[in-house]
């Protein structure tokens, strides 16, 4: 302990000691943070409609309504759950297929989770059931969103139109108004792709057949896997975040650099 | 000079001193309280001779390390011209935490590192520990000249002035100066002249007023179709569903042989369907096709493209500086630095069922300028 005391005035103790709080802290607050309830029932797996519903009943309905037709929280106009109906299975399958849904809680934004809760025939009897309420997207063929069928470079200049300002010149997703987002779809499935643009979950608008054809969705799959397969010749992506990651790491790392040469050159030698 | 201004050198008492000076980072003086007459000059620290300067050992390992870090460099350098060589360019390799990355910029970064910083390590290592330490002082003097030397330089001055005749012979003196004077408008006329023509009315037109909008240019309205951007395709009304939102230029800006991102800065718009019972304001109920709006994707800040729209909130966000606009409320700035509404682009649908512009905009796009409103 008196060696510790003796070096309680070091330079580097309130480093250490920052770094240490701030890992406690995180240890902690890892260890107590609620965890997403997981009360899921696993049902056989079933095609039809009926067993759609009643997984729907058991997993979904609190939020969206015994119908699907949707809940308020009581508070304000605010709701629970919007209603289902005209959806669609394309909306199912990339709610639940992403983990995004069963949500844990009400919150502003549905995160992508990879824990899914379903297995893909329980997801495409819920799809069933919601397609059954009323028309809508339904989940796209194979074929529909093959990226070697797609013209990349005509999916890169759609992007740059209808996607990049939410999503990033690369994909790697952006900031919303009050803590929304827009997520990274970088390794995101091509399937799930088309079916947030013909569905647009959260606050994505809707990209329908005559706004994006769906060669056109299909050339933007083509371009986000080949940007995810492009290789990076000039070294770290700092997270292809553009100026603010690359501006943060020039501040932190060069000017420290300076910094840290300038105090040595400065120092006695002993 | 007084006793003031004479410094002291090393352990040296003060000539008003207290006792012997000590190092700036040891001991603690404790006053008393009272404020002195005079603050005495306290002197430098005393000098600490360096591990180095007494001990040849420690000397020697001085040199090592010095010599040392000077090898690093010339074994970069030489590593630089190497691997310059060895390693074509369009190799890549694995790094960990860095990922894929190019193979021969990696070399050279690395190399060119160790060799530059092999010198700037060692001479700075050297100077430290093996050049000599001891503080000095420099004496300030009076950088005035002496009265003579400054009569000299007027004399001279004045001398030179007579024999070179400019005195006698005025016309020398203003030719050259007017020679010397004009000569600066070449200078002047072609930074002025590159910044092209003055912009007139283009700030105020965009493609919406019938065709190119540049300087001098007077399009005249016609209604113009409303394309997607990039496809160039025209939009029937039926294909706005609720919630998607469309991305529009002018028809016939693409077709353009010049001055495409010009006339695409001003125009870009951006067209989504709102359910009609949420759109709150008369105006721009009237200025849509049942519920179908058109407004300007020119930020009214300084100008980016307002791109971000949420479907759900209807909330439509400037990515530069987070203005955010409210499309159901005539895109009226409910957050952040922007002052105006986005201006709303009047449409309606043609025969066939296209939309098309009914009139221009009817206020100019984008940030505030001079002349704006005049
Ligand atoms: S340009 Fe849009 S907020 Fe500044």
């Amino acid at each position: 302990m008196n060696a510790l005391a003796a070096r309680r005035r070091h330079p580097a103790a309130i480093a250490i000691l920052i770094i240490l709080g701030l890992f406690l802290t995180g240890a902690v607050y890892a260890a107590l943070a609620p965890k997403p309830a997981d009360a899921t029932t696993r049902a056989l797996p079933a095609q039809s409609v009926e067993e759609g519903k009643a997984l729907f009943r058991a997993n979904c309905s609190t939020c969206h309504g015994l119908n699907a037709e949707g809940r308020a929280t009581g508070t304000g106009d605010q709701i629970a759950g919007p209603p289902l109906a005209g959806v669609g299975a394309a909306a199912v399958d990339f709610q639940v297929g992403t983990g995004r849904m069963p949500l844990p809680r009400p919150d502003v934004q549905a995160p992508a989770n990879n824990e899914i809760k379903f297995t893909q025939e329980e997801i495409d009897s819920m799809g069933a059931y919601i397609a059954s309420l009323a028309p809508g997207p339904g989940v796209p063929s194979e074929e529909a969103v093959d990226p070697t069928k797609g013209d990349a470079a005509r999916g890169g200049e759609l992007f740059r139109v209808n996607c990049a300002m939410c999503h990033n010149f690369a994909g790697a997703g952006g900031a919303l108004t009050r803590g929304k987002y827009a997520p990274p779809i970088e390794g995101v499935s091509g399937r799930h792709i088309y079916e947030a643009m013909v569905t647009g979950p959260q606050s994505m608008p809707v990209f329908n057949d005559a706004n994006l054809t769906p060669e056109s969705k299909r050339d933007i799959i083509a371009f986000l896997y080949t940007i995810d397969e492009a290789e990076s010749p000039g070294g770290m992506t700092l997270g292809s975040l553009g100026p603010v990651s690359e501006g943060l790491f020039a501040w932190v790392f060069g000017l420290g650099l300076l910094v840290a040469s300038a105090v040595w050159i400065g120092a006695k030698s002993a | 000079m007084n006793e003031q201004d004479t410094p002291t050198h090393g352990s040296e008492v003060g000539p008003t001193g207290h006792g012997t000076a000590v190092r700036l980072d040891q001991g603690h003086i404790i006053g008393d309280g009272g404020i002195p007459e005079r603050f005495s000059n306290p002197g430098l620290p005393v000098h600490v001779p360096r591990a180095a300067d007494l001990d040849e050992d420690a000397a020697r390992r001085a040199e090592k390390q010095v010599t040392t870090l000077f090898g690093i460099s010339i074994l970069g350098t030489l590593l630089f011209i190497v691997l310059y060589f060895l390693i074509d360019v369009e190799e890549t390799i694995y790094v960990p935490g860095i990922g894929v990355t190019s193979a021969s910029n990696l070399a050279l970064g690395v190399t060119l590192a160790l060799a530059l910083l092999g010198i700037g390590f060692g001479a700075i290592h050297w100077a430290k520990t093996l050049m000599p330490d001891h503080e000095m002082v420099e004496e300030r003097h009076p950088l005035r000249a002496t009265d003579e030397s400054r009569d000299r330089v007027v004399h001279e001055m004045r001398e030179g002035g007579n024999s070179s005749q400019l005195t006698r012979r005025p016309f020398l003196k203003y030719t050259l100066g007017g020679a010397l004077g004009l000569f600066a408008v070449p200078l002047v006329l072609q930074v002025a002249g590159s910044l092209g023509p003055m912009p007139q009315k283009s700030l105020s037109l965009t493609f919406w007023h019938g065709g190119p909008s540049g300087p001098g240019q007077e399009p005249e309205f016609r209604p113009l179709r409303l394309m997607r951007d990039p496809e160039n395709t025209p939009v029937r009304a039926d294909e706005v569903t609720v919630g998607s939102v469309y991305h529009i230029l002018p028809e016939g800006l693409l077709d353009l042989e010049e001055g495409v991102l010009e006339e695409k800065a001003k125009a870009a718009v951006l067209l989504v369907r709102l359910q009609e019972d949420e759109i709150q304001s008369e105006k721009q109920l009237d200025w849509g096709y049942q519920g179908i709006v058109a407004y300007s994707k020119i930020c009214t800040h300084v100008g980016c493209p307002v791109g971000l729209y949420e479907q759900v909130t209807h909330h439509l966000l400037c990515p530069c500086h987070q203005s955010t606009f409210d499309v159901t409320r005539d895109c009226e700035v409910i957050f952040g630095p922007a002052k105006r509404s986005l201006p709303q682009l009047k449409i309606t649908v043609d025969d066939e069922g296209y939309l098309v512009s009914e009139q221009p905009f009817a206020e100019a796009v984008g940030p505030s300028y001079w002349e704006r409103g005049q």
